[in-house]
């Protein structure tokens, strides 16, 4: 082998190293007010780089794709972002509508659908193009007005489900057959349902209600029994406490039976049996909950707060049903999201600019990264999740 | 009427006008975030809508300050906008409003 060959072989050597690296430990943070994410990796918690131009990020959301190397943002200005992040880099980009609310991929990773307020309704995409696949608007009632949609997941057999604020309807939306969409529609289901989740096995989704109380559910294995109501009579005649911001039923904070849910316009996390879907207890928080979100093993649950009471963060241990920790890590805490085995969470502090990482055993900070205006935390391990 | 009505009276008057002078620039800059981030989260952290309506200068012509100050104190009941008057002052709603309808891109 001459000199020359010998280089250039190490060179494509050393070229290749470089770029192989696996995207298990990568996720990103949205920074808002300034239209970007940070990558980041949580093998030794550091940021990998910033994509910027990304639109109006308030409630921005993420998923990923099934190689987990891309992810799908979908911003507040209708913005729908396809972002490399081992590349760090936008891939595609294109603004499907003038407002929208969130996202889901389809069970076999080839389609993207996008919840919009305006206008009203759900838009599917082919996720390596974003490439316009179907067009479902949100009609209802006699004169044909558009619903702001939320609430949307995946669910097994290629579909979606989605609930109209509006309307006060769920929606299963099922695209094994692209060129044929089917909707199957449920009314009645409750005024304004605000937020809605499926359970991690697919099966079971519930929406939240702002204008009523309770939730709605809806058994996807046995669609034909309807939507019934759960924890119907739960604050009846009580007075609600002024709702600074929505409650969000990302994910599901399941502990064996039992799963915890936030209670709208009152100081509780609700836990709810899941043989019965009957309430199992209240548990007094520190203010009105916005995130309840269950460490991977489920012996722990987080809560954060809406305002006044968003520089706080409690935990709850499951097995107790009481809260066994209080943290203050500053003001604008807007979201957290666990390592994928849970041994340590990241926190958005959005006021202080920073997002803080603590083990989650002995409730210490670990490391804290600069960021602008920090929100939503997504890891690739949502990749592999049904309603992720 | 009574000198003590007229002070009253006089002082409501004037309240909204020396609204800006009456908080503080760090009182101000919490509001106008508070505007931008919190309010921005149903209204878009531009105020072009989102489960609430846009809040740009031209959705709000021909409503004045004082009805939106209202609004922000006492929300819209049946709907998701809530009393802010636990969490503001009437002087604060004011400084919001106002900023509202100038427009909080300035």
């Amino acid at each position: 082998m001459n000199r020359f060959s010998c280089c250039f072989l190490l060179a494509l050597l050393s070229g290749s190293t470089a770029a192989a690296r696996g995207t298990g430990d990568l996720g990103l943070f949205v920074e808002r007010a300034s239209g970007s994410v940070q990558i980041i990796e949580t093998s030794g918690n550091t940021s990998i780089g910033r994509i910027e131009g990304l639109g109006d990020l308030s409630h921005a959301s993420v998923v990923y794709s099934r190689d987990a190397r891309y992810a799908y943002l979908f911003g507040r200005d209708g913005g729908l972002s396809k972002l490399d992040i081992l590349d760090v880099e936008l891939s595609g980009r294109t603004l499907q509508s003038g407002n929208s609310i969130g996202g889901a991929i389809s069970q076999d990773g080839r389609l993207v659908a996008v919840s919009n307020y305006k206008p009203g309704g759900v838009k599917v995409f082919h996720a390596d193009t974003l490439e316009l696949v179907a067009d479902i608007p949100a009609t209802f009632g006699d004169a044909g007005q558009l619903s702001k949609v939320i609430g949307l997941v995946d669910a097994p057999g290629q579909k979606f489900v989605f609930a109209l604020w509006d309307a006060g309807e769920i929606w299963v939306l099922d695209m094994s057959d692209l060129a044929n969409p089917s909707i199957e529609k449920f009314t009645g289901i409750g005024r304004n349902p605000y937020d809605a989740l499926i359970t991690p096995d697919g099966r079971y989704y519930i929406a939240g209600l702002f204008g009523e109380d309770g939730m709605a559910l809806l058994d996807l294995w046995n669609p034909a029994a309807g939507v019934t109501r759960i924890l119907p009579n739960y604050g009846k005649g009580e007075q609600k406490l002024p709702v600074y911001k929505m409650p969000h039923l990302e994910g599901w904070a399941v502990a064996g039976d039992l799963a915890f849910v936030p209670a709208v316009g009152r100081h509780e996390v609700l836990v709810i049996n899941m043989r019965t879907w009957q309430e199992a207890a209240r548990i007094k928080v520190h203010g009105q909950p916005i995130f309840v979100m269950a460490r991977p093993d489920g012996r722990q649950v987080w809560v954060n707060f809406a305002l006044p009471d968003n520089d706080t963060i409690q935990v709850i241990d499951t097995q107790a049903l009481a809260v066994i920790r209080q943290l203050k890590p500053g003001k604008g805490v807007l979201h957290m999201e666990f390592e994928p085995r849970g041994e340590e969470v990241w926190l958005s502090v959005r006021d202080e600019n920073r997002v803080e990482i603590y083990d989650t055993s002995t409730f210490e900070r670990k490391s804290s990264i600069p960021a602008t205006k920090p929100s939503g935390i997504f890891f690739t391990s949502r990749a592999h999740r049904i309603g992720l | 009427m009574t000198r003590s009505v007229w002070l009253a009276l006089s002082l409501l008057i004037a309240a909204p006008l020396a609204a800006s002078d009456d908080i503080s620039s760090d009182r101000q800059r919490e509001l106008r975030n508070l505007l931008i981030q919190d309010c921005g989260s149903c209204h878009g952290l531009k105020m072009r809508g989102g489960l609430g309506p846009a809040l740009v200068p031209h959705m709000l012509q021909g409503k004045s300050a004082d009805y939106l100050s209202s609004v922000i104190l006492d929300g819209r009941p049946g709907t998701a906008m809530p009393p802010w008057r636990p969490l503001l002052s009437p002087v604060e709603a004011r400084w919001m409003a106002d900023m509202l309808l100038q427009g909080i891109a300035q």
